[in-house]
């Protein structure tokens, strides 16, 4: 999902590129007057690692293979800040060594796989974890923390390609979107599967993101008022526009070839949310947000269905 | 694993190769810059600088077959993508805009690598003022790249000569556990590096 130049106009450019600064500049803030020299060995080796990491082929089937992104991955593992600025130097040596992602689009990619993804997953997980206790649930807590930064940052980089008037949003939406769903489900798997094997050995280790990471305790609110800020900017730039309230395809064609009039007056099975509207919600766009987050813990007890097939208990020996 | 696999042309000798990294990348810059802000009816820019990215490659003594290697490697996702954008009115002209544009700029990129030991372009970076603990990141990064790979690529091995399930879910595990080791193994080293840069000084 590395944009290549030629790709992003230059409206897009500059915009992203801001709230790239903005952002790396506030995590090189944050790890200067919080971290430890020692933690830059650390960051250092965790680039490398994520850059060989995001190198091995996981087989899925029909010849195809899946591959690692890794920030919900450094970001459990060695606290949020720590992995904005991994994941930025991943990404600036992919772009200046292996021309993987275009130079004057490395503000977009650094904003959507560095930032956002880093970000919104790890919050997410962080939010979603509160409540729980056991160990497990917390593997899959990751993993649906993962699953989503990797669609987060399909459905930024759609809405950047459409800003720039490159892909159109009702094509490249449903197409990205689509695809990075599936492959979010191989990022859940991987992250989960890693951190339980570095559970195994070495539990210490897991605590050093959620404990004593430069976020740490230290400054919640400023941290999570910039960060929270910096992702729902960038979503309310590219993708809010695009929030479509058009009848959708279907609509559109049934009104236009008239079987508009065959919609039954009460459905056979009445749906709570018809519309993506929580009924007796005054404004649209609130009744569609909630709408949203219902569909959000949906998808989140599949996910735990799921991961709860998949992932063995970190106690049992893995081999 | 050689130490410079990752850019073994970087330190041959040529014209290019000669000249002082920072006009290199600012020469580079200028370029992905006016090939990107070009409008979408414009093509003149495009044939310039073609011209002239062809006669620097041919200068620099990198094969050029090693260009159109890594090119296409690239172009299949550019391709699929810039076909995305036919799907909209007047979108020819877009399509190829895109396809030429970033065929370019990538072209671009990679020639600045190739002529630049990486070294060299790190130390441009810091005549910028670029944070030096974000260059100290970068540095260490590429210096332990080819140790991780090697480590890597020995676990793989291990893991091929020792198991029979080399496809499907059932191996994600085992890879997961390579990767898990790889993760454990880079903190250890890196409390290492830390101590060895300690003793000598770095803060």
């Amino acid at each position: 999902m590395h944009i290549p130049d030629g790709f992003l106009d230059t409206k897009t450019i500059v915009a992203t590129s801001a709230l790239s600064l903005l952002g790396v500049g506030r995590a090189l803030r944050v790890l200067k007057t919080q971290m430890s020299p020692r933690k830059v060995p650390l960051m250092g080796l965790a680039a490398a690692f994520i850059f060989v990491a995001q190198m091995i082929n996981f087989p899925v089937a029909g010849g195809t293979s899946g591959h690692l992104l890794g920030a919900v991955l450094v970001a459990v593992l060695l606290g949020p800040s720590e992995a904005i600025l991994v994941m930025s130097v991943v990404l600036i040596v992919q772009c200046f060594l292996f021309a993987d992602g275009g130079v004057l689009a490395l503000g977009a990619n650094i904003f959507n796989m560095g930032i956002l993804a880093t970000l919104g997953g790890y919050y997410l997980y962080r939010l979603v974890a509160l409540p729980i206790k056991s160990e497990r649930g917390k593997f899959v807590a990751v993993a649906f923390a993962a699953w989503f930064s990797t669609v987060l940052a399909a459905v930024c980089c759609t809405g950047e390609l459409a800003w720039s008037g490159t892909v159109p949003w009702s094509v490249g939406f449903p197409a990205m979107t689509g695809i990075h769903i599936l492959i979010g489900v191989g990022e859940a798997l991987i992250t989960a599967l890693v951190l339980a094997a570095i559970y195994a050995t070495r539990p210490d280790l897991l605590s050093i993101g959620a404990a004593s990471g430069a976020e740490g305790e230290a400054r919640p609110l400023g941290g999570v008022l910039i960060n929270g800020s910096l992702i729902i900017i960038g979503l309310v730039l590219f993708v809010l526009p695009f929030a479509s309230r058009w009848p959708d395809g279907l609509e559109k064609v049934a009104s236009a070839i008239g079987f508009n009039s065959k919609v039954l007056a009460r459905p056979l099975i009445p749906s709570p949310l018809a519309d993506y509207h929580v009924p007796g919600v005054g404004s649209l766009s609130r009744a569609t947000a909630l709408a949203g987050i219902v569909g959000a813990i949906l998808v989140f007890g599949i996910s735990f269905v799921l991961a709860r097939i998949v992932i063995s208990k970190p106690k049992d020996r893995i081999s | 694993m050689h130490h410079d696999f990752l850019d073994r042309f970087s330190r041959l000798d040529s014209p290019v190769h000669r000249l002082p990294a920072a006009l290199k990348m600012a020469a580079a810059l200028v370029c992905i810059l006016i090939v990107v802000i070009t409008p979408l009816r414009t093509i003149y820019p495009f044939p310039v600088v073609a011209f002239l990215l062809i006669l620097v490659i041919a200068l620099s003594r990198v094969p050029a077959l090693f260009f159109l290697k890594r090119l296409l490697v690239f172009e299949p996702f550019v391709i699929v993508v810039a076909a995305a954008s036919l799907l909209q009115p007047g979108g020819g002209m877009t399509c190829a805009s895109i396809i030429i544009k970033s065929t370019l700029s990538l072209t671009t990129v990679l020639l600045v690598s190739n002529t630049t030991p990486f070294t060299e372009l790190l130390g441009v970076l810091r005549r910028i003022h670029t944070p030096p603990a974000f260059l100290t990141l970068i540095a260490l990064m590429y210096r332990y790249v080819f140790v991780l790979i090697d480590e890597m690529q020995r676990m793989k091995r291990a893991r091929l000569s020792r198991t029979f399930v080399t496809r499907g879910m059932g191996s994600w595990r085992s890879i997961s556990v390579i990767i898990g080791q790889l993760f454990l193994r880079s903190t250890e080293r890196a409390e290492r590096i830390f101590a060895a840069m300690s003793a000598r000084g770095w803060r």
